[in-house]
Parts: C-alpha cells; structure tokens; sequence
C-alpha cells in the first residue's frame, strides 16, 4: 500500500514496522509529530512525552536494557539537553535497538539556533543516517534498529524541517518481530560506567567505529549514480534532492549514512568525475572530513551558503557563479511582514502588558510568550535556551545587588519551567536570591501545537495522570508564598508583580491563564468586544496590545472628532470574529469607548 | 503522462486552511498516478504569520521545494500574500486568488498601509489572473473554514481531472457533518472561474 506521508509520519512508520516498544520525546518542532503519530496511530507502542529530552533518552536506554526496541526522538537543540546521557550511552551500547531522531531547523523557522547535528555522530562516535525524502526516512528508520543491535550502539537518524514536514509517497510494509527477548538482563561491567569498566568500553567502542567503516563501504544507502562524468556531487539529505532537481544529469555520489564516511567509496567517485562539489546544508560536515581525507573537491562552501536552508536556486546560485542569471523580480516595493503574534485572548498578553507598565527587564525562555519581544508590547529581554530565564534573573542579581532590586523578572510557561526550570528555581531559594519568577501556567505546551506534560494533568494519549501542582512545588524548593493570579486582570496582574518585585527573597508567581486555543480549559468563551466609534479618541491604547483583532484606522472630516467634539486622527476597530471576549482592551481604555456585551465585564474566562 | 513537474505555490496566513488544501491537491494527484511532494512549515508560522506550502506533481520529482522563479500557478489565500509570492511565479504563470485580506500587525498599528489595488497591480503583470470569492462564498454557506474547499474547486477548474475524484478526496478529509456544506462550496468555486 502506498500513502503521502510527512518525514514526521515515515519516521514515525519505521518504528512502527521495526517492532519499536518504547518510544519517548519532548515536543519540539520540527520534531514534534513523531510522537505524535505513534501515539495516534501505532497502540501497540508505548509513547510519552517526558519532561524533557534527557529523561525522554534515559527511558529509552532502559527500554533497550530490558531488550526492547526503543527510540528518542527531539529537535536539534534537544540533543544538548540529552547529551549527557547520549555521550555516555555510545559506551555502553545497546541490548534492543535504540535509535535517536533528531530533527535539525537549516533556516531558524522555530528555533533559537541554526546548529547542525551531525557533528553529534562524530563526537560521541555513533553511526547516523540522513534521509532525503520520507520513503528514506521509513527505510532508515528501519535499518537504523538492525545496525544498532548489530554493532551494539546508539544510532541516530538525522532529520531537517523540509524532510520532517515535507510530504512524499511511501510505500508501507508489516511490522517485523524484533530479534532480542525482552527480559531483566545482568551486564554490570558493560553497562556500569565506573572508570575501570569505562576504560575498557572506550576501547570496545574504537573497535566499533572500524567496523562501522566497513559497513559504510558496502551499505547500498551509499551510492554512486554515474551519468555526465564532467561534474560530480557528494551529497546527502535534502541537499541531494536539491542539487538533482536543477542537475538531473550530473554524477552522484549519494550518501545516505553521513557518519562515519565512506572513504574507499569516496576515493572512486573522485578517480571517475574530473570535478567533485559537495553540496550540504550548514556546516561544511561532509567537507571536512573529506577533505581530511587528502581528496580535493573543486568547490564545497565557497559556493555554497552556510548559513540557512539550502534550495535548489541556491545550488544553481553557487554552481554557476558569475554566470548564474537570477529570475527578474515581478515586484519590486517591500510589503507590510507579517511576522507570528500572540493570538487575540492569549493569556500572555495581559501579563507582558503589566511587565511593560511596570519598566522591568525580562528574562524570557522558550515558548510563545518570546513573541512579546516583537512590538507593540516590546517586553522580552533575552532568550537563549530551555529554563534559562531563572538561571539568568538569578545571576543577574547576584551581579547586580542593590541595584537590580525589584527591576529584574523571569518569565517561564508551564511546559518549559517543568523541561528544565525546576533546578535553576531550586538555585534561586538555595543561595538566597531576591528573584521573581513567573511561571505562565497555560496548561500546555503551546508554541509546538499543544502538547500534555506533567502540569497538564493528561498523557500522550489523553488519559487522565496526576498534575503537578506549581504551589506545592515552589513550596517545596522553599519558596514561602508562591501567588496565584489571573493574567487577564491587569490591576490585580499588576499589584501582586508588584509586591512580589518588592520583596527581598525569591519569589514565585503563577500566571494562571489556559492557552485561547485549549477548548477543553474554557466553559466558553466570551461575546466580541465593540469599539463606540462616537467616544473613540484613536489614543491607540488599546491597539498597543498588539492584539490581532484590534486595528487602527486614520479618519477624515466628519470623523475625524467624537460626538462630544474632541479632535481625532484615527479610530480602533475590533474584527468580531477574531475577538473571544478577554476583554484586556477594555480595561485599558481610559475614555469608555469599548463596549461590553456581558451582563458585566468579564475579566478573562470561565474556565474548567 | 507528462514528463514536466507542475508546481504550485499556495500561500495565505495561519488559520486559513493553506495544508489541508496542499494535502488534498497531493492525494489527488497520487490517485492519478503522479509522483507527488510538498512541503510546507508548521511551528511558529502559525501564529498568525505566513503560510505556504510547495506543492509538486509529475513522472518523478526531486526537490520538495519549488525553485524561485519556477511557480506554475500561484494559489494565494488572502491578497496580500498573493502579491508577496508574486516574485516566485515564472513570467507566464497562472494566479488563482481569494479577494480577502487580513491585516498584518504593522496594518493594524498604523504605521504601514496595507497595499491598494492589488488585483489591478498583478492582472497589470500577468494576464492569467483569476479572482475568487473565496471566504465571501464560504461565510454565505455558512461556515468560513469552507473557503480552501471553494478555492480548491476554484483551481480544480485548471486540471483535467474529473470532478468526482477531487470531491471524493476532498470528503474523505472532513467530517461527515459537513460534506453537504463543503460539495456545495466545491462547486461555487468551480464556477468562480470561466
């Protein structure tokens, strides 16, 4: 049977038909939708989403333990949280296969770096596959089990955005019946990492990595399409597709497995094409180590960018240089961007809002409420990673002293501050530091398209599961009195930030506020909100909240004043049909002229 | 069967409904046979921002992503959008276009115009230009999430491809509590285009 699948959704086949038992992951795009398929369409698997990527690995390398086929899957940035235990499981090998997925982000579409992961394989020295398109991703998948029991390590499977939610034809098979039992194995000086049993694996696992060569030498994934012999490409992933779009004619020396290298292989390639480039996305990876070799390819990275997606104008770009002839453009005027934005009735909102008021610097983290950098609100300070506001806003203090005292917040949502926010929390209390933190607890993981964690109260699967309760935690890291407060009501919003700023010990504040889009957190939503164009001033206070469903329009001559006479240049209008009712716009309006259409205002919603 | 990949380019904002047509022009065309990619971006984008979706058909196709400059037919959902894509369509390329606009923030903030007269700037550059009543048809039906299905029988009328097979597609993705409403909408937007 044949069927369009994503990367996300072959990957996620692969498991399927590879016997995969155990499969665990954070959300994170592009990678999100691996889990999300296993849990939807594959019950015999068991799925989860774990607190984060170094947990979610840690259950996988149990599961393999125990004999299970397993996987991992995450993004790039994932990887660096999972590291620890990725270095160290490469020594200890497998008992059932385990393969870790991650995805890579060429161009930044969702991510706070442009890493590139294959210098992964090559560091904790495991075997890693590229697919370039999503019958590959099945395929490899599926092969990426077997290499692993056979050579007793680790595998990885490399993905990018355009292979991940890219779609392609795939065709579909049975699943097989994994090799390996599934029991309580004993193994203590394979799988206890002591410095005397370490010192031996190291060597076990040098031994690996030769015979790892040899089967990159004879793997059919590896392969030369010879045509025009005049120029050749090596090339891997989507890049090949890329180059083979524009130059269909050329030779190829396709590599479907990126670490270790081929050399014998890639040797021949370069004795039968007169000129070798190598086209990759990112880092020069394939170059390097080529080039290492001692083969010389007539170009690689001074052709080709290494910031960015790859596509096929640029690889036409880089080939022909000079000679290229880029199509002339249609249009030539710059339009209006339009960027992503905190939806109208994002919980977010109010709580940036009052931050903004307040004039504090933020240390954000990552989520939707990053967005709130961007104006109109303005209000995010810095971001670089999981769990890093606390680290940062503590620091800051420290550096501070006296003078950071009440002027200095962290902001974290729910899914991240439990991902990676509770140490750095745990810093705060323990080496007394006057911090406030707020948690935005809009009860899922909202950026990646809603996913449970363990402050959802729900599983993968939708199955009802205990809900860590952020007060107790605070609590119980030492934090006397975590507060609770509503984010659509900005006065109450901004006198517990307020007092919280003020206070000189660590502070926790939990912004409770579901995410709009959550259905099952509201009873229902609330009517549109109206703007009374006869008191409007066109103040712009309410268009300041950036709001998606608020505009501002310039008027003329007879508008261009309110009934009772006072002079205007513009009006704000509310689109009904965006507007769920939060009513933050309302609040903020000095003169009246928004109207509510509840019995009375409403400050947020009705939630369950 | 043609040897030539035909691409199209769909673009609109979050929201809109811009995969889920991408999704069902693909199953069409493997039903027929064709190979078929696309590839569009999720995360982020959604929030309100740019939506595209590369969409691509024929004997055997490589790149998931259309070359700039190589767009057969530009599919835009929202006008605004249909301007900003106008660059990747080759000289004699065809648009189909939804005549309704969205305000991007820096609109809704004042401090940029939103553009005028975007039909005339682009029938004024290309002549095969067709504007539907996409989302005005949609909301008339009742339901404004039908407006990819009116827009979708809107671009149908390019293909020789038999109505059937794009309803019978189209159906199977949407629940059986809408089918009457979304026939109909596949059919006003067949006959938006003459």
């Amino acid at each position: 049977m044949r069927k369009i699948m994503s990367g996300n959704e072959a990957i996620a086949r692969g498991a399927y038909e590879a016997g995969v038992k155990v499969a665990a992951a954070y959300p994170g795009t592009p990678s999100t939708e691996i889990l999300e398929t296993i849990a939807q369409e594959y019950k015999d698997i068991y799925a989860e989403w774990s607190p984060n990527e170094k947990v979610a690995l840690e259950v996988a390398f149990g599961a393999s333990l125990a004999g299970a086929r397993t996987m991992a899957s995450m993004k790039h940035v994932g990887v660096n949280v999972a590291a620890d235990p990725f270095m160290t499981l490469s020594y200890v090998g497998v008992c059932g296969g385990l393969v870790i997925v991650t995805c890579d982000d060429p161009e930044l579409y969702s991510s706070q770096n442009e890493q590139d992961n294959r210098h992964y394989a090559r560091f904790a020295k495991v075997p890693m596959f590229e697919p370039s398109d999503s019958q590959e991703a099945k395929d490899f998948m599926k092969l990426s089990f077997e290499v692993s029991e056979r050579f007793d390590t680790p595998v990885m499977l490399r993905s990018v955005t355009r292979i991940s939610h890219g779609k392609g034809i795939v065709e579909l098979e049975e699943p097989v019946i994994p090799p390996v039992s599934i029991e309580i194995r004993k193994d203590t000086a394979k799988y206890t990492m002591l410095p005397s049993y370490a010192r031996i694996r190291h060597g076990v696992i040098e031994g690996r990595f030769l015979k790892l060569k040899e089967f990159a030498e004879q793997f059919p994934g590896n392969r030369m399409e010879l045509n025009d012999p005049s120029i050749g490409f090596i090339t891997a992933g989507i890049s090949y597709q890329y180059a083979k779009e524009v130059y269909p004619n050329y030779s190829y020396l396709k590599l479907g497995m990126v670490w270790p290298l081929p050399k014998n292989l890639i040797g021949d390639f370069f004795k039968k094409v007169k000129k070798v480039y190598i086209v990759e996305e990112l880092d020069p990876f394939l170059e390097k180590n080529i080039r290492a070799m001692g083969f010389k390819p007539k170009g690689g990275k001074d052709l080709f960018p290494i910031c960015g997606e790859l596509n096929p104008f640029l690889v036409e770009k880089g080939l022909l240089g000079k000679k290229f002839k880029p199509p002339k453009p249609a249009l030539k005027e710059p339009l209006p961007p339009r960027p992503p934005n905190l939806c109208p009735g994002c919980p977010h909102r109010g709580l940036m809002y009052v931050l903004k008021r307040l004039k504090v610097y933020t240390a954000g983290d990552i989520g939707c409420y990053t967005l709130a950098a961007y104006p109109p609100l303005s209000v995010v300070n810095n971001n670089i990673c999981m769990g890093a506001s606390i680290g940062a806003v503590h620091g800051m203090a420290k550096a501070l002293g006296e003078k950071g005292k009440g002027k200095i917040v962290g902001v974290i949502g729910d899914s991240t501050f439990l991902h990676a926010g509770v140490h750095p929390l745990m810093d705060v209390v323990y080496n007394k530091s006057y911090a406030t933190i707020i948690i935005l607890d809009n009860r899922t993981t909202g950026m990646t398209g809603q996913q449970e964690h363990p402050g959802s109260g729900y599983t993968i699967r939708g199955e009802t599961t205990h809900r860590t309760d952020f007060v107790e935690l605070g609590r119980a890291l030492g934090i006397e009195n975590p507060r609770r407060i509503n984010p659509w009501n900005l006065e109450e919003t901004e006198k517990v930030v307020k007092e919280e700023l003020e206070r000189d010990q660590p502070s926790l504040v939990i912004s409770e506020g579901p995410c709009i889009l959550l259905r099952r957190a509201f009873k229902n939503y609330n009517k549109p909100l109206q703007v009374d164009s006869t008191k409007c001033r066109g103040c712009k206070a309410c268009v300041n909240l950036g709001c998606p469903a608020i505009s501002y329009q310039l008027v003329e001559g007879e508008m261009a004043m309110t009934a009772d006479g006072k002079k205007r240049k513009g009006i704000s209008q509310i689109e009904a049909s965006l507007c769920p009712g939060c009513h933050l716009c309302y609040q903020v309006c000095k003169f009246e002229a928004i109207q509510t259409f509840e019995e009375k205002p409403i400050f947020g919603f009705e939630t369950m | 069967m043609e040897n030539n990949t035909v691409n199209v380019l769909v673009a609109g904002v979050g929201g809109q409904g811009v995969i889920l047509a991408s999704d069902i022009m693909a199953e069409v065309f493997m039903e027929l046979g064709y190979d078929v990619k696309k590839s569009e971006v999720h995360g982020m984008a959604m929030r309100g921002g740019i939506v595209t979706s590369h969409f691509r058909f024929g004997k055997k196709v490589y790149s998931p992503l259309i070359k700039e400059g190589d767009v057969d037919i530009l599919f835009a959902f929202e006008q605004l959008e249909g301007l900003r894509w106008l660059n990747h369509l080759k000289p004699n390329g065809k648009i189909i276009m939804n005549d309704h606009k969205i305000n991007p923030p820096a609109v809704n903030l004042g401090e940029m115009e939103y553009p005028k007269a975007i039909p005339e700037i682009i029938r004024s550059k290309f002549k095969d230009f067709y504007l539907v009543k996409g989302t005005e048809i949609a909301l008339e039906l009742g339901d404004v999430r039908a407006a990819n299905v009116v827009l979708l029988g809107g671009i149908s009328k390019f293909f020789e491809v038999k109505e059937d097979i794009w309803l019978k597609t189209i159906l199977n993705y949407l629940p059986t509590k809408v089918h009457e409403l979304n026939r109909k909408a596949f059919f006003a937007g067949r006959d938006q285009i003459y």
